[in-house]
């Protein structure tokens, strides 16, 4: 993909934004475009929220003891620069795009649950754009110390009417010896939108990192290649992803993990589909150590046009890995759709039965507002011309 | 209920069917034997619909419509059910989930359903997905029970499945038949009167039989039928003297054509 031109995009301005202390009392339209990137402002079934406009920190509660949250610039302040945590597993010279979020952080959160705290409600957090041309270049710290217990709903949205927007993205994500991350993001960009996002995070011995990421509407070019590091004996990564890239859409990304301690498992999962636009569908396992699991799964449908390119690496010097990989691209099966048939479905309600299995983000156990709404745009997207 | 006049039927420009003339009538059961590869299987799919099989002559009237043309879902809503021999595997959709869809929105008690199939354990898992034979027999069994077919298709209910399954598949056949429980006190009148679901099975072993009250059977050889009977007389025949004694059945002018065809 083309180099992209930072200058274009503004990354300074409205800091002071006023607060939004209640997020029922943003405006529908906003509120529309949160519920489909992850954030229901009604769920009152939360640890804590986050949300980020353009540069700005303007909304922050927590709701549980153990929990920490605030805006990055807060933590950086509060807790000495966090030395411990800032710019600890990337390096603000790998790019364009850490550069300039090294140095123009406009935002992001310190989200830290401290430990033994288990927190079973999630912390929604959600990043959002508006306007034309804005840049939002933000660092994200999660944090799950030992034996804690983490569930993240991360949103990202572009307003209706932005227009050439622009996401920056770092996030580094530490899960301690015994502790359990889970987090799910969905985005919602436009169709003009350039998103960036950097991460890469480490699991300590016995941790577990569950990540979900769906991705069903239009964005113009996201590229994205996180990367999870099992550095403790018995860690465990996963990554789920649904992605769906209409005509116009341009999406690099992937997931990568390294088994760097025995017994460690990784486990990078993606159904992809394309109703006209280009997804570049990565996957790595790479195993220093012995014994180690690892299994990489791309499954790619081609609905209507559009590429997909998978591309499943596994690479280990080690004796005693087990590693895998299963890729496919390709059409519904007619013998599928015939089954259905028979039972009485017709051709499209049969294809669109198993679109929806294919995608199946019910594995993600999203709460019932997300689920429905994911629904949603998946009934939405089969019943146009994607069929 | 079901009308099949001079039905021909290739399989990748291959003639499998070679003039098929069957009828069925509400409420009958038929049982179709014949040899490995004869067209048993073929017969059954060109009824459902299933692409790959092509009619070059011929009609398939089912309940007054020509259906020769139709597409599977129209076949299947008009009250044709299949049972799949070896279904293919759906990820992402619940068994439980195809249930629902096969009742077309009519409200169903599909655990209790279920438990009639020892298969409630199994409603969440994806449609055949690691399932054993019996399971896909018992899989297949509870579409068909969410579909309430007028006339049944079945390809071997036998096969792959074990001797305490057969009890439940053969029984559960029954009740799709007869449209009332096994204890129903109906007298035998009553249920031959009550009686419209028909069936058309495919059996090798004969096994089904013990469990259902098939009327009329005939044996399929070499793309074409012969040999009405009951299909008790039938089954004991094929056991003593083999399809050989099928030639005996067929015209003349097949005959040569027959006697050189492999017999399996």
């Amino acid at each position: 993909m083309s180099t992209v031109d930072l200058s274009r995009f503004s990354f300074s301005g409205g800091e002071n934004a006023a607060p939004v202390d209640d997020l029922t009392r943003l405006p529908a339209e906003d509120r529309q475009r949160l519920v489909l990137a992850g954030i229901d402002v009604h769920d009152r079934q939360v640890s804590g929220a986050f949300m980020q406009l353009n540069h700005a920190g303007v909304h922050c509660e927590t709701r549980r003891d153990g929990l920490d949250l605030m805006d990055i610039r807060a933590a950086l302040k509060k807790y000495d620069g966090l030395p411990q945590y800032y710019w600890q597993l990337l390096n603000p010279d790998k790019d364009d795009f850490t550069r300039m979020a090294h140095e123009r952080l406009n935002g992001g959160y310190f989200v830290r649950a401290r430990r033994g705290v288990r927190l079973t409600e999630p912390v929604q957090s959600c990043m959002f754009i508006k306007g034309h041309g804005a840049g939002q270049s933000v660092h994200n710290i999660v944090v799950v110390e030992e034996g804690a217990e983490l569930h993240i709903l991360g949103g990202c949205a572009t307003a209706h009417e932005a227009r050439d927007a622009a996401h920056l993205g770092i996030t580094e994500y530490y899960v301690e010896k015994g502790g359990k991350l889970t987090f799910t993001m969905i985005h919602n960009w436009g169709e003009t939108t350039t998103v960036r996002p950097r991460s890469v995070g480490r699991v300590d011995a016995g941790g577990v990192f569950q990540n979900n990421y769906i991705l069903l509407k239009p964005v113009g070019d996201l590229q994205m290649y996180p990367l999870m590091e099992l550095a403790g004996s018995g860690a465990v990564a996963r990554f789920n992803s649904v992605i769906v890239a209409p005509s116009g859409s341009y999406v690099d990304c992937g997931n990568r993990i390294e088994l760097n301690a025995p017994d460690t498992r990784g486990e990078v999962i993606s159904r992809v589909l394309t109703t006209g636009g280009t997804v570049i569908n990565r996957g790595y396992i790479g195993a220093a150590a012995a014994p180690a699991k690892g299994h990489l799964e791309c499954k790619g449908l081609i609905m209507g046009g559009g590429r997909i390119h998978a591309i499943p690496e596994l690479n280990s010097n080690q004796d005693g890995v087990e590693l895998s990989h299963e890729a496919a691209v390709g059409k519904i099966a007619q013998e599928e759709i015939e089954y259905l048939m028979a039972r009485g479905l017709d051709e499209d309600e049969a294809a669109s039965t198993i679109v929806r299995g294919f995608l199946n983000v019910e594995i993600m156990g999203l709460p019932t507002p997300l689920k429905n709404a994911m629904d949603e745009q998946i009934s939405l997207l089969e019943t146009g011309r994607a069929m | 209920m079901l009308e099949i006049h001079d039905l021909h039927v290739s399989v990748k420009g291959t003639p499998v069917l070679k003039g098929i003339d069957l009828s069925i009538r509400a409420g009958e059961t038929f049982i179709l034997f014949g040899p490995n590869g004869s067209g048993k299987t073929t017969l059954l799919m060109t009824l459902m619909g299933v692409s790959g099989y092509e009619v070059t002559r011929g009609q398939i009237i089912f309940k007054g419509k020509d259906i020769t043309r139709a597409p599977m879902y129209e076949r299947a809503r008009l009250g044709i059910g299949m049972s799949f021999q070896r279904p293919p595997t759906i990820h992402g959709l619940p068994t439980g989930k195809l249930v629902e869809l096969c009742g077309r929105g009519r409200q169903m008690d599909i655990a209790g359903m279920a438990r009639t199939v020892h298969f409630d354990r199994f409603l969440d898992r994806d449609v055949n997905a690691g399932f054993s034979g019996g399971e896909i027999k018992r899989s297949e069994l509870l579409q068909l029970m969410a579909q309430r077919p007028d006339l049944l298709l079945f390809d071997e209910p036998e096969s792959g499945v074990d001797l305490e399954n057969m009890a439940l598949v053969g029984q559960t056949v029954r009740r799709l038949l007869d449209g009332m429980p096994d204890t129903c006190s109906a007298t035998l009148r009553e249920r031959e009167r009550r009686r419209s679901t028909s069936g058309l099975i495919i059996t090798h072993t004969g096994h089904i039989l013990e469990y259902v009250n098939a009327h009329r059977g005939q044996v399929m050889y070499h793309g074409k039928l012969c040999c009405e009977a009951r299909p008790r007389e039938i089954l004991d025949h094929i056991a003593n003297h083999g399809y050989q004694e099928c030639l005996r059945c067929l015209a003349g002018d097949m005959y040569g054509k027959i006697a050189e065809a492999p017999l399996l």
